[in-house]
């Protein structure tokens, strides 16, 4: 697919938070693909997979005015990296296509917000972009550092690849393994690839979706990962945030880098270490500083 | 003793039947009790009632066993169940609308923390348009269990150090538009 001439970014709450590496590597790993993007001007939450649960026309109106704040701009094409935001924007679209009462609900409150009416605005998710607008071959021809020896688990939350979306297949994605195999990686067999992390878990019954994220941590470590690649920012710090924990509890000793599949990406295409957040990592620092530190011969052997 | 099981004239038939109009949960009659929504969910073996409990439940009548469960409020919304359904019932839109009538009536178990977050959640997105992840954390811990707040304040460490943490109260510009939102009503949507 030819890349459109813009890209919308829709960051979404987190990535301007406890997310902030996402937003780094990203928008860096762009620039280094040279694909012009520019962020919705103010955007609003997209209601998460919370707002749903205490009202669904409320979750479905919030999420309709980003994508008719979208519909002013040039682009219609809305990148939305955080796998929520990505579900959401994109349930909304599927429910306003398909009940005409939720169309009129949204229309009547367009109308009323001063917005215009939705129009065909494409919701998109990075790991799909560089799949299908850049693709395989060209991120092969533009990698200019392989990280060679790491064993990586891509891991995709689960969000992302399910009803709405069309980043991946449902049930065994493989375009993350394929992206990460182009920019030199080496990938291990995952099973648990869109295993649900817990989500808002960890802050609310939080010894529950601390266990959830031991179990995906330990099947990765038993197939021989040294790190764990994700798309969501939700995943990361779940992920990131409580290996200390995990370790006291279980007495298993993880430290495992949790990158984003951007910050590989970027770094293979030669982007720098603070530019693509890489220091913001909380678990398994050291062998990120090791893996992603520019030794100068090490550059030429590509 | 109490007894173990529901009689049939202790069911809301009438709450049942409204299912089958809700966007998502049109083909709950199709569902065979297969259980392969709960051996999908990674959080059925924490659960009260099962996810095919819920349907079979739903589909009965039995309305405050339901909206009274942990079950509703543990599933976490990652739709693995709603793409495995042989049936291709929507159950994660299942549980959200039993979330929704479980807030509206208050029905959910004392001080749980996942509906206190929605509530907070929802309460700051309707007035700023954005969410601030630290607010949300500490209004939900202070209105269910303020102790949480000892548990994450090593993580919260980490993030500061790391540049990760904000706790600045977000806002969008227009904030009027949002004031077109429903309010809160009884009507579950």
């Amino acid at each position: 697919m030819e890349p459109p001439s813009k890209y919308l970014y829709y960051p979404g709450c987190s990535l301007k938070g406890t997310g902030i590496a996402y937003e780094e590597s990203l928008l860096t790993t762009l620039r280094l693909l040279e694909l012009p993007v520019e962020e919705l001007s103010d955007w609003n939450c997209c209601g998460a997979t919370t707002y749903m649960s205490v009202s669904e026309r409320s979750a479905t109106l919030l999420a309709a005015r980003n994508l008719a704040l979208a519909r002013q701009t040039g682009s219609k094409h809305l990148l939305a990296p955080c796998n929520a935001c990505y579900l959401t924007l994109r349930k909304s679209q599927k429910l306003v296509s398909e009940y005409p009462q939720v169309a009129q609900q949204v229309e009547q409150y367009l109308q009323q917000a001063g917005l215009p009416s939705l129009d065909s605005v494409q919701v998109r998710h990075p790991l799909e972009v560089l799949y299908n607008d850049v693709g395989l071959q060209r991120l092969r021809e533009l990698t200019v550092r392989r990280l060679q020896g790491v064993r990586m688990a891509s891991y995709y939350g689960c969000q992302a690849v399910r009803p709405y979306g069309e980043v991946d297949d449902p049930r065994d994605p493989k375009r993350m393994d394929e992206i990460l195999k182009a920019v030199g990686v080496d990938v291990v067999d995952y099973n648990l690839k869109t295993k649900c992390c817990g989500g808002p878990l960890t802050g609310t019954i939080h010894d529950l979706g601390v266990r959830l994220n031991y179990i995906l941590l330990k099947e990765a470590v038993r197939q021989g990962a040294q790190a764990i690649v994700t798309i969501c920012p939700l995943c990361q710090f779940n992920l990131d945030a409580y290996q200390t924990e995990i370790r006291k509890h279980t007495g298993e000793p993880f430290d495992m880098p949790i990158l984003y599949l951007t910050q590989v990406v970027g770094w293979a295409l030669g982007g720098d270490f603070h530019e693509l957040g890489l220091h913001r990592a909380i678990s398994g620092k050291k062998l990120i500083e090791r893996w992603f530190t520019v030794k100068k011969e090490a550059e030429t052997y590509v | 003793m109490e007894r173990q099981i529901r009689y049939q004239r202790e069911a809301d038939l009438e709450w049942a039947q409204q299912f089958p109009k809700h966007p998502g949960c049109e083909r709950l009659l199709s569902c065979i009790q297969c259980g392969t929504c709960s051996g999908t969910c990674p959080l059925s073996i924490y659960m009260d009632l099962t996810p095919r409990q819920v349907i079979a439940l739903v589909r009965e009548g039995f309305r405050e066993d339901v909206l009274r469960s942990k079950t509703i409020w543990l599933c976490a919304s990652c739709y693995a169940c709603s793409v495995e359904c042989p049936q291709k019932v929507g159950i994660t839109d299942l549980m959200y609308r039993l979330k929704r009538e479980a807030i509206r009536n208050n029905l959910y178990p004392a001080r749980f923390p996942i509906p206190v977050l929605a509530r907070e959640f929802c309460e700051l997105v309707r007035r700023k348009g954005r969410n601030s992840e630290f607010w949300v954390v500490v209004r939900m811990a202070l209105r269910s269990n303020p102790l949480v707040l000892l548990q994450l304040v090593r993580v919260g460490w980490d993030l500061w150090r790391t540049g990760r943490l904000s706790v600045r109260m977000e806002r969008i510009r227009r904030v009027k538009e949002l004031q077109y939102l429903p309010t809160a009503s009884k009507e579950v949507d």
